[in-house]
Order: structure tokens, then C-alpha cells, then sequence
């Protein structure tokens, strides 16, 4: 984690980043998430239910299942809200900024 | 709409009642818990399977197969959990009330079709969700003594408030 942190901080922003949100008991953590246009966020779901990160926005809906992952490449600078169809009172917030 | 309010009160006054009487009066034991949450969450999925078997709405077929999914997922976790604990369920007034009242939910419902069925189905759903979240709120969570009980019935409640939610947005859609 930490030699992740020095790469990307040597690398600066010309470099694509994996931002990680961990779910686990129908929690999104981090709860908001920073990035920029080309980043992938990874979900890492630690729930033995699947889940969804669905934007209200259309910008993107994955299903993340029980136990897995799912990815997603932001590609719109813009504040993203997003939740679980199946269980909507999981919430989160992508905040995308320019490269 | 308010006949599902008077049956949701009812669910909720057996459950209140139920637990409380589960053994004399006092609160419900760990056995009875792990039996009340595993019979809530059987009833839902058995509530599922009638839906799939019924509705050839797309929102109503996909909330129950949702409901399916989740329940059997939470229940199998459940009975993990009281193999590894070597806790017993125990069946109780409270479970045996909630299987009656969905017994006659049941056979209400298999008189209904088309968009009778889909409304009546998912309003009950939406009803029976908040009657178990105050049940897992205020009665099963604060009586069960095991942390790792109390744990996935936490868990439970986020779970059940989500399907509240859910089943919400798609009453919304149904009407």
C-alpha cells in the first residue's frame, strides 16, 4: 500500500490510478473517493451479498458479486453519487477532476 | 394501504408480544433469536417464489428474485454461524406467529393476478420489511447475548432497511 502511495505520488498525475472503495456490511469505504478522468475505481466487496455501484447519473452501473470485484474507468470530471440497487441505503460519491 | 398498516401493527405486536412471552416473559434466548431471524428471512423467500410464479412484471420479478438471492445468502450464513456456535434454533410463539400470518398472507395473495397481485405483493413486502427491522431494532439485536449473533443480526438489519428501500422505489414504480 504504501510503495502503491510513493509510485503514484512519483509518478504524479500523468499516471492512471486503481482507487479502491471497500465495501463490507453495506458500507462503502472510502465513503468519497477522488480522482481523475482515467482513474479506475475498484470495488472490493467483502459482503457475502452481491451489491451494485449504480450513478444516479447514468454515468455507470456494475454489479460487484458476493466476495468479488468490479471496475469501473471514470471518464467525466463532474461530482458522481452513486448506490446499491439491491440495498439503497448504500451510498457513495465519486469526485472526478480534470487529468 | 391500510389494511397493510393494521397487518404490519399486528406482525409487529406478535413479534413484541411474542418474544417477550418467548420464555415466560422474559427476552428471547439465543436459540429463539437465531429461529425468529432464520423463519423471517424463509418467509421472504418463500413470498419470493410465489411473486416469480405469478407476476410477469420485469421491477416485481427482479425485487424477488433479489429477495430470493439475499435471504438465501443471509440464512445460509445463519445456520454457519449456529452449526459453529453449536446453538440449536428453537422454535417459538414468535416464529410460529409470523408463519401463520404468512400462511394467510399467502393464500390473499394467490387470490390476486396481473397488477392486483404485483401491488398487493410489494406493498406487503414493504410493510414486512420495516415490521422485521423494528423486531431486529428493538427486541432481537438488544436481546441476543452472543457478539457474533448480534453481529450478522446487525448486518441483517442494514440489510432488511435496504430491502425497505428498495421495495419502496418499486411501489412507487408498480402503482
Amino acid at each position: 500500500m504504501l510503495g502503491a502511495l510513493l509510485l503514484a505520488l512519483a509518478a504524479g498525475s500523468a499516471r492512471a490510478e486503481v482507487i479502491q472503495v471497500k465495501i463490507e456490511k453495506l458500507t462503502n469505504t472510502p465513503a468519497q473517493v477522488t480522482a481523475h478522468v482515467g482513474d479506475t475505481i475498484e470495488w472490493v466487496n467483502a459482503d457475502f451479498l452481491a451489491h451494485t455501484a449504480t450513478a444516479r447519473n447514468g454515468a455507470f452501473d456494475v454489479m460487484i458479486p458476493a466476495n468479488g470485484k468490479a471496475r469501473i474507468v471514470v471518464k467525466a470530471v463532474g461530482t458522481v453519487d452513486y448506490y446499491c440497487k439491491f440495498h439503497p441505503n448504500m451510498v457513495g460519491k465519486v469526485v472526478v477532476e480534470k487529468k | 394501504m391500510t389494511f397493510f398498516r393494521i397487518a404490519g401493527a399486528l406482525a409487529a405486536m406478535a413479534i413484541a408480544t411474542g418474544a417477550a412471552s418467548a420464555q415466560g416473559g422474559a427476552k428471547p434466548t439465543d436459540p429463539q433469536i437465531a429461529h425468529i431471524a432464520y423463519t423471517a428471512g424463509q418467509i421472504d423467500i418463500d413470498a419470493a417464489k410465489q411473486a416469480l410464479a405469478k407476476s410477469k412484471n420485469k421491477q416485481i420479478r427482479a425485487f424477488a428474485q433479489d429477495m430470493e438471492r439475499d435471504h438465501t445468502a443471509v440464512n445460509k450464513k445463519a445456520l454457519a454461524l449456529v452449526k459453529k456456535l453449536k446453538v440449536t434454533p428453537e422454535d417459538n410463539d414468535t416464529s410460529k406467529a409470523l408463519v401463520k400470518q404468512a400462511k394467510d398472507k399467502r393464500a390473499e395473495l394467490a387470490k390476486l393476478n396481473g397488477a392486483a397481485f404485483d401491488k398487493a405483493y410489494i406493498d406487503n413486502e414493504v410493510a414486512y420489511h420495516k415490521t422485521v427491522d423494528g423486531a431486529l431494532e428493538n427486541t432481537l439485536i438488544p436481546s441476543a447475548s452472543n457478539s457474533e449473533l448480534k453481529d450478522l443480526l446487525q448486518t441483517g438489519l442494514k440489510i432488511f432497511q435496504g430491502h425497505e428501500q428498495h421495495a419502496e422505489q418499486v411501489a412507487a414504480k408498480v402503482k
